[in-house]
């Protein structure tokens, strides 16, 4: 296999744009759309709910009213676990794919065979891995640090966070032009400098579009926590439905915690298009 | 020959591999196993189908049609899948009537594995639709004026020219799409199906051997991937036309 | 060279055609009229409107007033079949154009199979000859990819041929070509006009129309300024923009 170019897969955003509206319907009117119709999903299993819910007991409206606020906390949580996951995976990611690109075979070998093995794993046995595997603290001499269970899952969401902004960075910087490493040589500025200074510098703005659509897969992949057993969106929700047991909740409430996730990831989903045409037109 | 080293490597270094001298954690990784393959080919399937279709009605000029796949495709992808097999296997699922089971007792009209599949299908569908149209506009539209010049028909255009073009065009974004749905497939353990994470716990669980099972599964799953990533990488370059760039 | 055979009844009649995109005029009072196995060179400087008259001939793009007829089908009659009139009118693009995913013996055999249900054996046979007439005998088997652009064009050349058209349209066919390349292309149009082949180019070759073409039309801002045989046209052109136009490019 090549080291040069990557012959397995990441989850590349890809360049499709969202399904072009043509002729007269504007854009805007289709997303208007898009969002009139998944509010009316919504308000109509809410809907059915109020209606065939048992009269004697509270409405279906007085019940999601009275928890989605501690499952818009859960989804919060969620928020919080991306955030600090995106920012661990980038660090590491970023020294991984510099690493990919190294003169140096014994950089570039170890780093390529990482990123490919932690991209091509599913991210929840990764995160099992993380969550079993990991010492609930560790002794560095007279420190103890702890590691509680939340730090874990974000260590193990960071891992294949970290494999795909390897990628990323690596496939940015193969993006920038052969001549202008020759041409910063000519001027006689070091490999560091020439990386650090020249060609990172132009490959960022291609990084961030790929960058994007990673930070709101995992923001979706944080749910995966709740499998191992951490409190998020939707643990609540499920403790909700199982605390009140009422069967014809469970489309609007679910349909609830699925609108919150759509709500935070659609706008970056849009933005994330917006700037790759806009790179993609400057060049 | 190998049951008994790995039953040397327990009894003297500890490291406990029971599924390669324990015939009944054997059989029961290799049902996961199964499982797992069995919901992969299936959600690929069904999954594909449901891009052609999606990109069919977005393109057959009904507004109303396209409406509808736009919602069906940015909803699936911009929400997590876990909570979409969760709403489908127990909100949608429990308000499905249950059968008889031909027991005496009563089994839900949809398996677990069942909504797997139509949850993974309708998630890495929802992709599909967007690199099927994405392969569809990509092909030249001189390409389409050069066959109309030649008194092509509608469906001979289709048919000869831009299907076959936009196929090759999309073959990698479709070999990504669904090396990312075997991925996906390991989120059915969560609603309990019997597939290879699941299978894999199951042993850990009784046998406590966490650590070795966790490595064997990791490279299980990346050796499965491979060799998915192999299939698709022979068969892109089999469809490769020589010289051409898409 | 010119006039050699003999001109038969016109082919191709354009009366008073006008054309816009959008609010930008590109054809205006065009009118022109072609005979059978007539060569014709129409020359202009870029942006006057020769190509869109080529792909308002094969009804490509649709005109605003005025009427073409083609081999005595009219063109702007909204009950037209136009694939019918396609398979009377081949057209050669600039950019080649041929089908990458098919090797050029394809690209030649699948309109006449698929689109005029002929023979496949039949079809082969002059699908081979047609590919040895324009010099390409030997690249039966090679992708479009694996050709240098002259030969692209000439397969494409033998690929409109295939449909046995009446009228041949070229757009600007060696623009995208390098002068060696050219010069191959040339030679296969200029041995089809030989043969009797009512030929319609639009070009920039000014060697090629003064040697080849039985007449020369001159377009500016969407209007045909003036048309004469080659001799006249480039030897005592009448009007001061032919004379300017032609001051430029020779």
């Amino acid at each position: 296999m090549r080291t040069g170019a990557t012959d397995l897969p990441v989850l590349k955003p890809f360049r499709a744009g969202p399904i072009a509206p043509s002729g007269l319907a504007a854009p805007m009117l289709l997303s208007a759309g898009l969002v009139a119709g998944v509010a009316l999903v919504f308000a109509a299993s809410l809907a059915v709910a109020q209606s065939t819910g048992p009269a004697a007991r509270d409405s279906a409206m007085t019940i999601l009213w009275r928890w989605a606020p501690l499952i818009f906390q859960g989804f919060l949580f969620n928020l919080l676990i991306s955030f600090l996951s995106m920012a661990l995976g980038t660090a590491v990611g970023v020294l991984f794919g510099i690493g990919q690109v190294s003169p140096s075979a014994a950089l570039r070998r170890p780093a390529w065979a990482a990123t490919q093995f932690f991209r091509n794993a599913p991210w929840l046995v990764l995160l099992f891995y993380a969550m079993f595997l990991l010492p609930f603290e560790l002794k560095l001499g007279p420190v103890t640090i702890a590691f509680p269970a939340w730090i874990k899952a974000i260590i193990g969401l960071a891992l294949p966070v970290a494999a795909n902004v390897s990628e990323i960075v690596r496939g940015g910087i193969r993006s920038i032009p052969s001549g202008q490493w020759e041409s910063a040589e000519s001027l006689a500025f070091n490999r560091r400098q020439t990386m650090w200074m020249i060609i990172l510098p132009q490959a960022f703005k291609r990084m961030i579009p790929p960058w994007m659509n990673l930070y709101a897969i995992l923001t979706m992949a944080t749910t995966l926590i709740s499998v191992v057993g951490i409190q998020d969106g939707l643990t609540v929700t499920r403790a909700a439905l199982a605390a009140e047991s009422r069967p014809e909740l469970m489309l609007p409430m679910y349909l609830l915690l699925l609108l919150m996730f759509f709500a935070y990831c659609y706008p970056i989903a849009r933005l994330t298009i917006a700037l790759e045409r806009r790179f993609n037109v400057k060049g | 020959m190998i049951a008994a080293f790995f039953e040397r490597l327990n009894d003297t270094q500890g490291l406990n591999f029971s599924i390669f001298y324990d015939a009944f954690d054997r059989s029961r990784f290799l049902t996961g196993l199964w499982t797992t393959t069995y919901i992969c080919v299936l959600s690929i399937l069904a999954s594909l189908v449901i891009g052609l279709l999606g990109v069919w009605v977005a393109g057959s000029g009904s507004r109303f049609g396209r409406l509808l796949v736009r919602i069906y495709v940015q909803f699936f992808r911009n929400t997590p899948p876990l909570v979409q097999l969760s709403f489908f296997y127990f909100a949608v699922g429990g308000l499905l009537p249950t059968v008889s089971d031909g027991f005496g007792g009563q089994s839900p009209l949809v398996s677990g594995t069942g909504w797997a599949i139509i949850a993974f299908s309708l998630f890495a569908g929802a992709f599909n639709v967007e690199i099927f149209r994405a392969g569809i506009e990509a092909v030249p539209e001189t390409m389409v004026e050069a066959a109309e010049s030649l008194g092509y028909t509608r469906f001979q255009l289709w048919r000869q020219i831009v299907l076959p073009l936009a196929f090759r065009i999309c073959l990698p974004a479709l070999n990504n799409n669904l090396v990312n749905l075997v991925k996906t497939t390991t989120l059915a353990y969560a609603i309990g199906v019997p597939e290879l994470l699941y299978a894999a716990s199951q042993i850990w669980s009784e046998m406590f051997n966490v650590r070795e099972m966790m490595n064997v599964l990791l490279v299980v799953y990346v050796l499965l991937v491979a060799v998915l990533v192999w299939v698709m990488h022979r068969w892109e370059k089999a469809m490769r036309i020589p010289g051409y760039m898409p | 060279m010119a006039a050699k055979h003999q001109l038969g009844e016109p082919v191709v009649v354009v009366e008073g055609v006008e054309k816009a995109f959008g609010a930008f005029p590109v054809l205006k009072d065009v009118s022109l009229t072609i005979r059978r196995g007539e060569t014709v060179c129409i020359i202009g400087p870029s942006g006057s409107g020769k190509s869109t008259l080529l792909r308002c001939i094969n009804a490509l793009v649709p005109i605003g007033k005025g009427s073409i007829t083609v081999a005595g089908r009219q063109v702007n009659d909204p009950a037209l079949d136009k694939l019918a009139l396609r398979r009377d009118v081949g057209i050669v693009f600039q950019q080649y154009n041929l089908f990458p995913h098919k090797t050029a013996l394809q690209n030649v055999m699948m309109a006449p199979i698929h689109v005029l249900k002929q023979d496949r054996g039949e079809v082969e046979e002059r699908a081979k000859q047609l590919l040895a007439k324009v010099g390409l005998s030997h690249k039966h088997d090679a992708y479009p990819g694996e050709l240098s652009g002259g030969q692209q064009q000439r397969v494409a050349i033998a690929r409109s041929l295939a449909m046995n058209p009446k009228v041949m349209l070229f757009d600007e066919v060696t623009a995208a070509l390098d002068p060696e390349t050219k010069k191959e292309v040339l030679v296969a149009i200029r041995d089809l006009a030989a043969e009797g082949m009512t030929c319609i180019l639009v070009t920039h070759e000014m060697g090629f129309a003064r040697e080849v073409a039985d007449r020369v039309y001159f377009t500016d801002g969407g209007v045909i300024v003036e048309h004469a045989p080659p001799a006249e046209f480039f030897g005592a052109p009448r009007e001061a923009r032919t004379r300017a136009f032609l001051d430029q490019v020779l």
